[in-house]
Formats: structure tokens, C-alpha cells, sequence
């Protein structure tokens, strides 16, 4: 009995050091795929498939159905300097001041060039103040005679880098442009690695990009072009999903396609496990939408400001699409929803940000939510933490719910589910991580703002979104994604 | 439910700053969120969170204690009955239910309310001072620690220890999520280095000392633990009759065979005994995520292996008790599923904690036979893991550290040759 228990042990041993051989000596001697960009583009027969296995898909309710909606057109429009973090804005205009579509409302103080366009014609209304007179919004009231601004007409397919640039800055399409590290809105002079598109959005009630990209390929392929005049030969990434047909046959564009739950389709994760980013390293990512709205704008000479918006969430009445522009009154896309029991979120529930009924679509984002406002105090048996909670979504298996179907969807306010606490289970964000990074680890690192150690631990690759559920999931109720965000500008500080 | 909290706020201003009794807000605090998990809503960052919170997380940890609670609690009843020859071996385990409960309940209950109110009482003495909501790390320690007792420990030294464990192990170091050292082993820990004595002394089962004196122990009862009674097998020929006598018990039909070692049926601190019912509470820990399945089995097979290497020595008796006997006996199930699991003192990350569980399981075996001054290896074990754990996890984030830099190189080289 014992020998045997000794001879298990000892093969189990020999076994393990079998296998640790195998993979440094016989794998090592396979020759890898090559993941450097290629000259040929034969993006169908190329395209490599990832499986991406950590992550967690959160069932809400409010899905938005098919239908594309032509939304009304709105009193005003807004935008926003903060949705572009990274910008100080200049205002170049004044209160009652004219404006057309595709004049400019303010620039970025850092970088004078980069301007931002209104996206509608009419007057300058108001100029939104925040504390210590920070920019909030810039309000135009709307005409309706959507008089545009003739840009620039530019020839995607043979401008040259620093024309499609120049371009991108004065036609206001660069904002659009996000960068890692640091995930804010990029620096035009820098010289980008690769630049990388998602093709599908995997995050809550997400909108289905073939949706929003219907009858837009052509504006599409015309904006990957630009941006590939910007890196020059084929770094243009984008990842969809397997055999997502509206993709085929795109020139110029590396496509990797990726299976598996949320964060699948955010592009910091995408960028990990293609061609993850080095300290040093640059690379810039644009949303598929916006890609779109780069190529209608260069070819056009029309600054182009389309949303389909997902109006989604449990407390909208009939979910659905919306084609609207940037900055469009969110009472346009909430068919008349408000009060006090309803909260609207720009964005999705995970990244999304918590704007008033009578607030304006985010610059960035690509859907609503209505969910339920959950400000009243639940009793432990019934509701709180003792209950049963048969009607709960969790990602924590103490919640009877994970054995319910996978179809099964669920309604969720907006209530924390509890205190913040110390920081005491582990093993938490790390299966709704999917990067060969330790979360908590560089967490904690931030906290500490021990810069060496978060260039170690892996900060150069991340961004907040990217641990949206790691502090969906947290127990401790922690503010992750503040914190990573602070993380990034600490460290963008430190390096000037 | 309404009425509840409409008095809860009826009462709130006496509380709040400047009210009369704004130095217990601490305790109204604890109070009002344990009964109503406040309406806060989510603002920057996520506008949904997840349902569970600490509260549930330590419940149920609380809950999967409740079997090896009232197994401990019956059976502390009837090892006192089997050492006066009340019921004996061969009796149907459910005869005299009701008084080996009682008699349980009279020893265990007053464990449990000492452990909390002590606890409690300093978990709310440094909230108040520090201005912090109270965490609910307690809630766990404070069943813990009563289950790692002898039935007879002095009240008083459980306070003593308990106010060592709280302050020293946790509140010095910050509080609940900061400790180094898991809180409920320190308590042990403390007892067994300060009132060595007394903890090896006849306190494991209900006054064995005063049977004794009165003549009515049946023989065979010394009142030691089973690891008691091998530890004093050590240094002796394995044929001395005083050892080949412990080692009878040991056998199929002995007081400690593997059966009644499995379920529990042995004198020894009122929780560790049931290898059973704390397997039952380590089925839902693992069924609900909250204990980590990889520090309990790779502990359990640590453990294993040690006994395995032990048997194959066999150089003295204690070694050549099967590796299996040894994992159920004395602490060793306790400490894999409650202790080692702690998930603040533990490993960190989760290739640490294969690495940390199994030589937590490992070190417990070895102690146990190689110390015999130290039977409770397990205690030992895991609160010098618990002090390697960071270090551990170290050597498991370096590793993706230099992956990384391995990696950065590689690009710098590649774009030097392009």
C-alpha cells in the first residue's frame, strides 16, 4: 500500500518532468505561425481563430430587437469634452455664435490641430460648466437644415500618412482614435505599432456591429484604408467573430477571429492575444462605427457623426435600434422613460456612464441602457443578503442562479449589493480576466503608485474597461476601474 | 419589513454625528446594514454589481461550519458518557441523544459566546476608533475558534486567547483583509505556547479529570487525543508493549480505528473530530466557489504524500499509520478545508495556492510524527504557510514578470533587425 502510494508519486514526478520536456524540446522545434504582419493580404484564408475562455457574459434583460429605427431629430445636440480623456479643450466658439455640421466647437489644448466638430447646424446654445469652469458640454440648438461645412475631399486609397492625418485632426475624426497604453484619446505625432478595430461588441446588451455597420461597408473599407495610409503596409487588426459574413473580403486588414464570453470583443483584449503591447510600444484603436464615419467623412468632405444607437435594458419599453448622431438628446432614444426610478445610462452597464434623463449621448458611445434604480434598502431575508435570491445574476456560485439555463435572463438594478469592504476573496477577477496579467496584483500595485511595478505587473496593455467585470464581480464592492484609471494617468504623468 | 425600518430610522439621528449616542454609530451601523443591505446604487465605473457581498460570503462559510458544530457538540456529549461507561462502543450511536446534546450544548455553547462577545467587542471598540464599518471577518473566526478548542479550555484562557488573535494577528495589522497570519490559528497557537500545560493536560474531554478522582473512568480513558497518544509512541521500540497498547487502538476494532477516526466518533477539540461532517461543509464550499478547491485538494494530497513516505520508511510505529488514517485524524481535515483556505492568509495567487496547499498538507503530517511535542502539526503547518504565502506568490508573479520583459525583448530585438 504505501510502496505504491510512493510509486504513483514517483511516476506522477517523472511524468510531469516528461510532459515539461516535451514542451521545451519537441514544441519548441515546431515552427510557430508567423504573427508578423503580412505583404499579401489574403485576410480570408489568414485569418486565425482565439479562443478566449475567461470572461463571463451577464444575461440582463432588454435586448434590443433588429429593427432599425430613424430616431427624431432633437432640439440639441452636446458634446462633451470629457467623454475624450486625455483633452483639454479650447473653445473656438462663443454662446449664439452660427455654426454648421463640421464646425469646429472647440480643439484640444495639447494638440491645436485636433479639432472638434459640431455635429448638427444651428446656434451655440449654452457652454456647460463644471467645477473650476471645466468644459462640460458645448450645447448646439439645432436648425434642422443640417447645413454642413465642405471638408477637404481626400482620396483614401492613395493619400499619403501625413495627409490622411492632417485630415483625421482638421475634419474631427482623430478623437475617435484611442491609444494604449494609457486608453485616452491618442497623440496625432506619435508613430503607432498597429492600430486595431473590434469588430463586435461582447460587453451587456451590446449592439450587434452588423447591424450598425448594415449598407456602411463601403464607408468601412474606405476608413480602413485611411487608417493603414497612417502605419503603413497591413498593421490594420480587426477581430470578429468566427465566420462573421460582413467582414469577408475587406483589403487590408489583418482579421483574427475570437470565440468566447465578454471581454472577447474589447479591443485591449484582442490586442493581448494577437500582438500585445510592449512597454515603449504605441499602438492606436478605433470603434468599427467610427471607422465607418472616418471613411464617409474622407470621401465625402461631409463630417460624418452617425450613431445606431442599441436602446436596450429592462426598463426600456421596446428595445431597439436608432440612427441618430453623436451628442443627440438621450429623451430621443428612451421613447419618453424618466424619473427617478429609471436610471439611463450612455454606454453599457459595465462602462457605461450614469447621465440624466435630459443628458446627451456620450461621444464614444454606441448604446443606451434603462435599468432599474435600485436606491431602496432590501431587507437580509427577502432581498438583501440572506435571501435566496432566485432571481439574482451572479457570477459568484452563492447565488442558487448559476444553475439555472444559460437562456435564462435576468433583470438587475443598480443597487452595489452591498458595502465596500476590505479587500478578502481572492481568486475572483482572475476568471473574468482574460490577460496573462495578475488583477489584483497590479491593483494593488496602483494603489501603492508604485509605478516600477505596475510597468512590471502589465499596465502598459490594460485599460478600465478591460476590469469592468472583474468590479461587476468584486465581493468588496471595490472601485476597479477608478482605480486603473488613475493607474494610467499617475503613470502617463510620470513618463511627461 | 417597512416598520423594521422605518424604526431603525426613527432611532438613526440619536446616532448620527452630534446625537446622543454618536459614539456607537458603529454598532447601529452594523446593525441597520446586517438587517437591510443599504440602498446604495452604484456611481462612477459599473452601473450593475454583482449580489454577494461579504455578508453572504462569510455566512455561508458560517453555515458549511454548522455540521462539524453540532457533530462537535453531540459528540463532546458522548465521549463523556463513553469515559464514565454511561453508554459504551457497542450502544446504538442515537441512544441518549438528547443528553450527550445537552451535555455538549452546556460545554460548546459558552465557547461560542465567549468567543464572539470578546471578538465582537474589540472588532467594535477598533471600528469606532478607526471610523470604519465593521467587517464581517469575524462572524467566521469567531465559529472558528470555539471548534479548535478542548471541550474544557478555561473561559477565561479563550478570552485571553481570543483577545490575543484579534488584536495581535489582525487589528495591528490593520484589520480584516491585512492579517499575515490566519486569526482563529493564532488563537490556538497562543493557548498552546502560553498555557502549554493545560492544553495538554485532561481538558479534551468533559471532566475527565474529576471522573477520575471519582473512580468512575472506564479504562483505557486518559482523556488524550488520538495524536496525543501516538506522540507518546515516539522515541520507543515499536515493540514496547506501552506502544504496541496505543498502537491496539489504532487497529480495525480500537477506540481510534480508521472508522470511528472517519466519522468522528474520538475525544479531541470540539469541531476537528468528523472527518464527515466537515467533508459535508467543505462540499458546499466548494459547490458555492467560496473555499478554493485547489488549497484543499492539493493539502489533502500533501498530506498524503507525506504519509506515504512515512509508511515507506515505517521507522517507528507513528510512521506506520496509514497515510489515509493520518489525514483523518486529529486536525488535519479542519485545517484543509477551513483554515488553509482563509483566503487572506493563503496564497494569493492561484498557482501559489497549489503550491502553498500542498506543503501546508505536507509540513502537517511531518510535524505531527517528526515533533511530538507539537501534535497538532497542522496548526504549525499552516500558520508557517501562512508566512510563506507571500513569498510564494512572489516567485509566481516574477515568473509572469520576466514572461513579460522576455517578451518586450524579443520586439526590441525584432524591430532592431527590420
Amino acid at each position: 500500500m504505501a510502496l505504491e502510494g510512493l510509486l504513483v508519486l514517483v511516476l506522477g514526478w517523472k511524468l510531469a518532468i516528461d510532459a515539461e520536456i516535451y514542451k521545451k524540446v519537441v514544441l519548441a522545434s515546431v515552427p510557430r505561425p508567423n504573427f508578423a504582419p503580412r505583404k499579401v493580404n489574403l485576410s480570408v484564408l489568414m485569418s486565425r481563430k482565439i479562443r478566449i475562455k475567461k470572461g463571463a457574459d451577464i444575461r440582463l434583460k432588454g435586448r434590443p430587437a433588429t429593427t432599425v429605427d430613424a430616431a427624431a431629430s432633437t432640439a440639441t445636440y452636446a458634446v462633451q469634452p470629457p467623454n475624450y480623456h486625455g483633452v483639454t479643450p479650447k473653445l473656438e466658439v462663443k454662446e449664439g455664435a452660427a455654426v454648421q455640421t463640421g464646425s469646429p466647437l472647440f480643439h484640444s489644448k495639447e494638440t491645436p490641430a485636433m479639432k472638434f466638430l459640431s455635429p448638427t447646424s444651428g446656434t451655440v446654445k449654452s457652454i456647460v460648466r463644471g467645477e473650476k469652469r471645466r468644459i462640460l458640454a458645448v450645447v448646439v440648438e439645432s436648425d434642422g437644415k443640417s447645413e454642413a461645412v465642405a471638408l477637404a475631399k481626400i482620396d483614401v486609397a492613395s493619400a499619403s500618412s501625413d495627409a490622411i492625418r492632417e485630415a483625421m485632426l482638421s475634419h474631427g475624426m482623430f478623437p475617435f482614435v484611442g491609444q494604449r497604453p494609457f486608453a485616452d484619446v491618442a497623440t496625432p505625432t506619435d508613430a503607432p505599432r498597429s492600430i486595431h478595430v473590434s469588430g463586435f461588441d461582447s460587453s451587456p446588451l451590446a449592439p450587434d456591429m452588423e447591424i450598425v455597420l448594415q449598407g456602411r461597408m463601403d464607408s468601412f473599407q474606405a476608413g480602413i484604408l485611411a487608417l493603414s495610409a497612417l502605419v503603413g503596409g497591413d498593421a490594420i487588426h480587426l477581430g470578429t467573430r468566427p465566420g462573421q459574413a460582413a467582414y469577408a473580403g475587406l483589403d487590408k486588414v489583418e482579421i483574427t477571429e475570437f470565440e468566447g464570453p465578454h471581454p472577447a470583443g474589447n479591443v485591449g483584449v484582442q490586442i493581448h492575444h494577437t500582438l500585445p503591447v510592449n512597454k515603449g510600444e504605441i499602438v492606436w484603436t478605433m470603434h468599427a462605427e467610427d471607422v465607418a464615419n472616418l471613411g464617409e467623412t474622407l470621401t465625402s468632405g461631409k463630417y460624418t457623426a452617425k450613431r445606431t444607437v442599441a436602446a436596450t435594458g429592462s426598463e426600456h419599453p421596446a428595445p431597439r435600434y436608432y440612427q441618430t448622431h453623436i451628442g443627440c438628446e438621450l429623451a430621443s432614444l428612451t421613447n419618453g422613460i424618466q424619473g427617478d426610478s429609471v436610471r439611463v445610462i450612455s454606454g453599457n452597464p459595465l462602462t457605461g456612464t450614469h447621465a440624466a434623463s435630459d443628458g446627451y449621448l456620450g461621444g464614444l458611445d454606441h448604446q443606451i441602457t434603462l435599468l432599474p434604480e435600485g436606491n431602496d434598502p432590501k431587507f437580509l431575508l427577502t432581498a438583501g443578503w440572506l435571501s435566496p435570491g432566485l432571481d439574482k445574476f451572479s457570477l459568484s456560485k452563492s447565488y442558487p442562479t448559476w444553475l439555472l439555463p444559460k437562456s435564462k435572463e435576468f433583470v438587475m438594478d443598480t443597487n452595489t449589493g452591498g458595502e465596500e469592504r476590505a479587500f478578502v476573496v481572492t481568486g475572483q477577477y482572475e476568471p473574468v480576466f482574460p490577460f496573462d496579467i495578475y488583477p489584483v496584483q497590479l491593483i494593488k500595485s496602483i494603489m501603492a503608485n508604485d509605478i516600477d511595478a505596475m510597468e512590471k505587473l502589465g499596465i502598459y496593455e490594460v485599460a478600465p474597461e478591460d476590469f469592468a467585470l472583474c468590479e461587476y464581480a468584486c465581493t468588496s464592492k471595490i472601485d476597479v476601474q477608478d482605480i486603473v484609471r488613475d493607474g494610467l494617468d499617475n503613470l502617463k504623468k510620470e513618463l511627461g | 419589513m417597512k416598520a423594521l425600518h422605518n424604526m431603525l430610522d426613527s432611532i438613526r439621528p440619536h446616532f448620527e454625528e452630534g446625537g446622543k449616542l454618536s459614539r456607537f454609530w458603529v454598532v447601529y451601523d452594523s446593525l441597520e446594514t446586517f438587517a437591510f443591505t443599504p440602498g446604495h446604487t452604484t456611481k462612477n465605473g459599473v452601473q450593475i454589481r454583482d449580489g454577494v457581498d461579504l455578508k453572504r460570503t462569510m455566512f455561508l462559510v458560517i453555515v458549511a461550519l454548522i455540521p462539524a458544530l453540532l457533530f462537535g457538540t453531540w459528540n463532546q456529549g458522548h465521549q463523556y458518557m463513553l469515559s464514565i461507561g454511561e453508554v459504551s462502543v457497542a450502544d446504538p450511536l442515537m441512544m441518549a441523544f438528547f443528553d450527550k446534546m445537552l451535555i455538549g450544548a452546556i460545554k460548546v455553547l459558552p465557547l461560542v459566546v465567549v468567543s464572539y462577545g470578546v471578538g465582537l467587542g474589540i472588532e467594535f471598540l477598533f471600528a469606532g476608533m478607526r471610523g470604519h464599518s465593521i467587517n464581517e471577518g469575524y462572524l467566521v473566526s469567531g465559529m472558528l475558534i470555539p471548534l479548535i478548542m478542548p471541550v474544557d479550555v478555561p473561559l477565561w484562557m479563550l478570552a485571553l486567547a481570543v483577545a490575543f488573535a484579534v488584536i495581535i494577528a489582525k487589528e495591528v495589522f490593520g484589520g480584516t483583509g491585512m492579517n499575515i497570519l490566519n486569526v482563529a490559528l493564532t488563537a490556538r497557537a497562543f493557548l498552546f505556547f502560553a498555557y502549554p500545560k493545560q492544553l495538554s493536560g485532561e481538558i479534551w474531554i468533559h471532566e475527565v479529570a474529576t471522573s477520575k478522582a471519582g473512580g468512575l473512568l472506564v479504562d483505557g480513558y486518559t482523556g488524550a487525543t488520538a495524536l496525543g497518544q501516538l506522540a507518546s509512541t515516539v522515541g520507543k521500540a515499536p515493540t514496547e508493549p506501552a506502544v504496541m497498547g496505543v498502537m491496539d487502538m489504532f487497529a480495525a476494532d480500537g477506540m481510534f480505528s480508521l472508522t470511528n477516526s472517519f466519522f468522528g466518533l474520538i475525544p479531541g477539540s470540539v469541531g476537528e473530530t468528523s472527518a464527515l461532517a466537515i467533508l459535508i461543509g467543505a462540499a458546499l464550499l466548494i459547490w458555492t466557489g467560496i473555499g478554493s478547491w485547489k488549497v484543499m485538494s492539493s493539502f489533502l494530497v500533501g498530506g498524503l504524500a507525506m504519509g506515504a513516505i512515512f509508511n515507506a520508511m515505517g521507522l517507528n510505529a507513528y510512521m506506520t499509520i496509514p497515510a489515509i488514517h493520518q489525514v483523518v485524524m486529529g486536525g488535519f481535515m479542519f485545517g484543509m478545508v477551513f483554515m488553509a483556505t482563509d483566503p487572506v492568509s493563503a496564497a494569493q495567487t492561484e498557482r501559489g495556492k497549489w503550491v502553498y496547499g500542498f506543503f501546508g498538507g505536507f509540513l502537517s503530517i511531518m510535524i505531527r510524527v517528526f515533533n511530538p511535542a507539537y501534535p497538532e502539526g497542522v496548526m504549525m503547518a499552516i500558520l508557517f504557510m501562512n508566512v510563506m504565502a507571500p513569498l510564494i506568490d512572489h516567485y509566481v508573479i516574477q515568473a509572469n514578470v520576466s514572461k513579460r520583459e522576455k517578451r518586450m525583448q524579443l520586439s526590441l530585438s525584432q524591430r532592431a533587425t527590420a
